[in-house]
């Protein structure tokens, strides 16, 4: 006969252990590879430890074994940073008015637009990227539209540059952004609204006094939950960036591609990985703060 | 017109024509892709006709086939085998706290938070340094990994909404610890294990990233070909192979939102 305690860690143990071994055990070597030397045709020296991979990062070395600066990396990261927090900031102008009027429904609609809000969700992130190459590429319908509205008469080549990236970034992580604004505003009570306009207050008023209040933590939320993936972005770099708008992601795709650069694609990786965890620490020190007594 | 003066919606009318916007920029690139899948023409975004060719195509492809096999192969035993691991994790989770409960329940969701490129980097890693020859294999192993916090989040809610006394009822009626799992827990429990393992099987047909880099020759599934294809160019086989995709994931979403709602 098993005692309770012990069959409880025998449940658990399962999912432990798969992830514990698969993820935790994997990240941990990714750690330790990039600090290996790179070996000549791909792969590591196990033995030879080295900081060059993150030295790398800034610098390169010339002939001379000299080291200069060299901000082709950094230029990459700031690439992200910015095409990241310009996702976050459009996708929070849609989502949140969409948030809000959501939340302003009736109980029974109410149902029927979170689904509709999730469906994309669930569907293929590489077929959604893949539809915007139909609609931005030159002769596709966006150009075609503006053509037809007369806002332009020339093709646009929008493909291939950081607009198209960020058009399909904030389409990619869009729901992100709406579920957790309108999860925080839907116990919100209307008849504050109202009551706040029976007092005299504007649209202006109720807007920063009671609903923006109420939707702060849905908002941070969002804003995490759009700028993190969109970080680490792939798929939409690659499809509808061309070699100017290339992302993190790419960068270290191609370490273990064309470059053979092991030790370097791992460095680049933990530090994706830091930036994320730091980001999301400072989101729960922030907003997840059990409620204290003043 | 009628106003309903509790609702304040119509103090701001502004947002019913942003959510309309907001719906048009979600739905309109996959209306547009699943309209262009069954144009006649060659050139793939240009309308000439109606045809329902280019799926008879890709379906007479035997790449394809053998790339959606995979998979299939690759989701179902991936799902199994993160469901079972994941009821098994809720199940223990649900009987109150113990030292370690808020880090067991960050290490399941771990898979989450980490960058998918990330974790594809490392699973990389770790597969080639431990010797395993990347294919199917390595791909069923990185999908469970990932594939557990899905079926995990549905079925550990489910338990939460459960009343306790009935398990406590069965206890003292002299049900055994089987008898009361089988004839209460498990029956009430089944819907969340239902969409769980709906969410793990969805999530697992559509990776690309953890795929591309864990997979090796002869483990290539839909998405990683499709990626080969889109890199080639833009086809009308492409417009049909994706329009599949997304027509089977929207089936099977609103089906698993209908089987959710039957079951209130």
């Amino acid at each position: 006969m098993v005692s309770a305690s012990g069959k409880r860690i025998l449940q658990i143990t399962p999912a432990v252990a798969i992830i514990g071994f698969f993820m935790v055990a994997p990240l941990g070597l990714m750690a330790y590879v990039s600090l290996l030397e790179k070996g000549l045709n791909g792969g590591v020296k196990w033995d030879q430890h080295t900081v060059e991979a993150y030295v790398n990062f800034i610098f390169e070395r010339d002939f001379d074994d000299n080291l200069i600066l060299n901000t082709d990396y950094l230029q990459i990261f700031a690439r992200s940073f910015g095409l990241s927090l310009l996702t976050a900031v459009l996708a929070l102008a849609i989502g949140f008015p969409t948030a809000l009027y959501m939340a302003m429904q009736p109980e029974g609609r109410r149902n029927l637009l979170i689904f509709l809000v999730t469906i994309p969700f669930w569907t293929n992130l590489l077929v959604r990227n893949y539809a915007w190459i139909l609609l931005l590429r030159n002769g596709g319908l966006v150009e075609n539209l503006l053509h037809w509205l007369g806002l332009s008469d020339q093709p646009l080549g929008l493909l291939y540059t950081p607009v198209a990236v960020s058009i399909g970034l904030t389409y990619s992580y869009l729901p992100f952004m709406v579920l957790p604004i309108y999860a925080s505003l839907e116990k919100m009570d209307s008849r504050l609204i109202e009551a706040a306009f029976d007092l005299g207050a504007d649209r202006k008023r109720a807007l920063t006094r009671i609903i923006l209040p109420l939707a702060t933590p849905g908002i941070a939320a969002g804003c995490i939950l759009v700028f993190v993936p969109a970080l680490g972005a792939y798929v939409t770099p690659e499809l509808l960036g061309g070699g100017k708008s290339m992302m993190i992601g790419n960068l270290i795709q191609g370490q273990f591609g064309a470059a053979r650069n092991w030790p370097f694609g791992a460095a680049l990786a933990f530090a994706l990985l830091a930036i994320v965890l730091l980001a999301m620490t400072i989101y729960l020190m922030r907003f997840r703060r059990p409620p204290e007594g003043h | 017109m009628r106003v309903d003066v509790t609702n304040p919606l119509w103090r701001f009318r502004g947002l019913r024509g942003i959510t309309w916007l907001f719906f048009a920029y979600l739905y309109l690139p996959i209306i547009v892709l699943i309209v262009l899948s069954f144009n006649e023409n060659r050139l793939a975004t240009i309308w000439s006709g109606f045809s329902t060719q280019w799926y008879g195509i890709v379906l007479g492809n035997d790449d394809i086939i053998r790339a959606a096999t995979n998979s299939l192969i690759v989701a179902t035993v991936a799902t199994l085998a993160a469901t079972l691991a994941a009821t098994l994790a809720a199940l223990g989770m649900a009987k109150g706290r113990f030292r370690g409960t808020d880090g067991i329940s960050g290490l399941i969701a771990l898979p989450l938070m980490v960058p998918e490129i990330v974790t594809a980097v490392a699973s990389l890693l770790f597969f080639i340094m431990i010797g395993l020859r990347l294919g199917l294999t390595t791909v069923i192993i990185a999908h469970t990994v990932f594939c557990i916090p899905f079926a995990y989040l549905p079925i550990r809610a489910r338990l939460e909404g459960m009343d306790k006394a009935l398990g406590e009822a069965a206890a003292d009626l002299y049900a055994s610890d089987w008898q009361a799992f089988r004839r209460i827990t498990l029956p009430l429990l089944w819907p969340g294990i239902l969409s769980g393992g709906m969410l793990a099987f969805i999530i697992s047909l559509d990776d690309f990233v953890i795929t591309y880099f864990v997979g090796g020759a002869g483990s290539t599934t839909l998405p990683v070909y499709i990626f080969g294809m889109i890199r080639i160019g833009i086809t009308p086989e492409v417009n049909a192979i994706s329009s599949m995709m997304l027509i089977v994931s929207i089936l099977f979403v609103t089906l698993s939102f209908l089987v959710g709602r039957l079951r209130r």
